[in-house]
């Protein structure tokens, strides 16, 4: 049912005790996600959400005492690498990353550490996912989206939620919307999502969020051409930025001529991806 | 964050890196007294962080000190695309052989640093790529294992260097390897290494890059921002945690989130207009920094309108509408301003901004639209 994150999903929340974990820790169990354990070092034995999660010092703790199968990280940048290394090396096989400003060469460390371990990252610097109706691993707001069958995968926070917004007014649902977030060197592309996507039966089409800056939305649109079936509708963000800026994401900038949106555009529209002018026109645009 | 040459050449030196007797100066006088200390010929060097140095006679070579002070005192007076000279560094000047390109950069694609090197050094590497790539050779550095000795062994082989000078290459290549993984450089570039006439390899030139998400971890390396190639509303956006970048239209934005922010630049120039500026308020942002915000973007004379384009997830509408008020109370300003707010608490901020006269709006091309308008004199109720 969906990707990566369903109903049988067991959350194990790294940084649960800080502000950004607790308040989103409250609003992902409010949406009905199973929060089997939170993970502070030296805050293990303690519990939180009015004694209904419990604490501990470390993830091997936490996985062998409550099976935790899916990480969510809300630990200070500084701390985000260890955080992800310990949850890969506890065996937990999807690590999602919600912190941004991690450094560059951390993250490039994390990535190759994790391909060798086989944990699945997804983020940093991402909003999470949302399968509709059956669990939210991160910040998305549950109630701007409806279970259905269209995928999503974006490079952006709230231009994501924009989309799902305008999904929902249109009566249109997601089976599963992935924040692959805004960093330059991230866990999971839009490629794997894509495949992922291809795979799953309660996906019929995907909507593809890109931006200025590196090359990814290329390579996607590479696989498109070659190995999918199923329809895609993309927006790419970044048109009128100026070159040589970082937009905000550590990724989205335009260097030495690439990473241009227009060529990103042309490289989807050739692989017969409708790309939209503006966010509010994919729903009419999906079948 | 960029070094300039100086900064980044003293930084290779603690990394066994040879770089060329010199030291930087302030005014001509200073530069005098260095020249004659070095004795023979020097170059004078322009410290901006900017390309095209010599090109815009940034760069010359003195073959006295009375030359040098002379030479000083024009470059410090110059102006290099927009920017002001206010250091030179003067180096004991070398007679170079051989020019050689040595760098490392984070390859995104392969998730990897990779060191570069050619055998036409001296020149722009983007030129190098560009015109001749087979000169380029390229290793990629595992960033677990570090650079490994036979890779500098094959770069060496690869742009031909005399075997003679392999053992010391791979220190140096060594040397920029840890410089770059011990400051958290996104570049860092030796160009030209240089073979002189005396058989010697010197760093001549030297460029760094930091990623500015490590600085917190070097605080010797923060203090050394030189704040001359920043605009004063992107640095005073700094203090206050919001990415804000100048344009030259007259549509001003204010949104939460970087991709939000871009699309909605682009949704106005889609409609017509044009946007003055990006600004990414962040998540869960408070009424203070939506107040700097607002007088931030205020602060460019061009704007004529303002486009808050707010969907709350963390981010709360009656707080961004309360941080719009004190700024328009404060400010005075009497522009008109557009305002689209979607999500948690919208309803409430619409209402708070209900006595302010704001033109509002519910989907965000009807926003753009009407920001357009206003911007063109076109808008009517």
């Amino acid at each position: 049912m969906s990707i990566l994150v369903d109903k049988n999903t067991r959350l194990l929340v790294q940084g649960i005790t800080g502000n950004e974990g607790d308040f989103h820790t409250r609003q992902m169990v409010a949406y009905g996600t199973k929060v089997v354990a939170g993970v502070t070092p030296g805050k293990g034995g303690e519990w939180v959400l009015d004694g209904k999660i419990p604490v501990f010092d470390s993830i091997r703790l936490a996985v062998n005492a409550r099976g935790a199968n899916v990480s969510v990280i809300f630990v200070p940048a500084r701390f985000a690498a260890d955080a992800m290394f310990e949850s890969a090396d506890a065996g937990i096989p999807l690590i999602v990353c919600i912190t941004e400003g991690i450094p560059v060469q951390d993250m490039m460390r994390v990535r190759n550490y994790l391909d060798q371990k086989g944990a699945r990252l997804v983020g940093p610097n991402c909003p999470g996912l949302l399968t509709p109706g059956e669990a939210k691993v991160g910040i998305i707001p549950g109630d701007i989206a409806i279970p259905g069958n269209v995928g999503v995968v974006s490079r952006s926070g709230t231009l994501t939620y924009e989309v799902l917004y305008a999904l929902k007014q249109e009566n249109m649902g997601v089976s599963t919307c992935v924040g692959i977030g805004g960093d330059p060197i991230n866990g999971t592309n839009f490629v794997d999502c894509l495949e992922m996507f291809e795979e799953d039966p309660n996906t019929d089409q995907v909507v593809l969020i890109g931006e200025i800056g590196g090359s990814e939305e290329e390579k996607a649109a590479e696989f498109i051409a070659d190995c999918m079936t199923k329809p895609i509708v993309g927006f790419i963000a970044g048109q009128t930025a100026p070159p040589g800026k970082r937009m905000g994401h550590a990724g989205a900038i335009i260097e030495g001529g690439s990473g241009l949106a227009a060529d990103k555009i042309r490289a989807l529209e050739m692989a017969d991806v409708q790309v939209a002018q503006h966010p509010e026109e994919i729903p009419g645009m999906l079948k | 964050m960029k070094l300039h040459e100086y900064q980044s050449k003293h930084f290779f030196a603690r990394y066994g890196i040879p770089i060329p007797k010199g030291r930087v100066a302030a005014n001509a006088v200073e530069a005098k007294h260095i020249a004659q200390e070095l004795g023979g010929r020097v170059v004078i060097k322009a410290q901006v962080l900017v390309g095209g140095r010599g090109k815009a006679g940034g760069i010359r070579l003195a073959k006295s000190p009375e030359e040098a002070e002379e030479l000083a005192g024009q470059i410090l007076s110059m102006k290099i695309k927009g920017l002001p000279v206010r250091k030179v560094l003067i180096d004991e000047a070398a007679s170079i052989d051989k020019e050689i390109y040595l760098g490392i950069t984070n390859d995104r694609s392969a998730r990897k640093p990779v060191m570069m090197a050619s055998s036409a050094g001296g020149v722009e590497i983007e030129e190098v790529a560009r015109d001749t790539p087979e000169k380029i050779v390229k290793v990629y550095i595992d960033p677990l294992l570090g650079l490994r000795d036979y890779q500098a062994r094959d770069i060496a082989a690869g742009i031909d260097l005399p075997r003679d000078h392999w053992r010391i290459f791979g220190q140096i290549a060594n040397g920029l390897w840890q410089a770059y993984r011990e400051s958290d450089a996104t570049l860092a570039e030796i160009n030209p290494l240089i073979i002189t006439s005396k058989d010697q390899l010197i760093a001549v030139d030297g460029k760094m890059v930091l990623d500015d998400n490590a600085l917190y971890r070097h605080p010797d390396l923060a203090e050394m921002r030189d704040l001359d190639v920043e605009d004063p509303s992107e640095i005073e956006a700094r203090k206050y945690g919001l990415v804000f970048i100048k344009l030259d239209g007259n549509i001003g934005c204010m949104v939460n989130g970087a991709g939000l922010a871009m699309t909605t630049m682009d949704i106005i120039k889609l409609f017509g207009g044009s946007p003055a500026n990006f600004l990414d308020i962040g998540g869960g942002a408070s009424a203070e920094k939506v107040t700097a915000a607002l007088r931030i973007i205020l602060t460019d004379p061009n704007v004529k309108t303002v486009l808050f384009n707010i969907f709350g997830g963390i981010t709360r509408g009656d707080e961004v509408a309360r941080g719009i008020l004190v700024a328009m109370n404060e400010l005075k300003k009497e522009i008109p301003m557009v305002i689209r707010l979607v999500g948690t608490n919208a309803e409430e901020g619409r209402q708070i901004l209900s006595d302010a006269d704001m033109i509002t709006a519910e989907t965000l091309a009807d926003a753009a639209k009407k920001a357009v308008a206003v911007a063109k004199g076109d808008y009517k109720q």
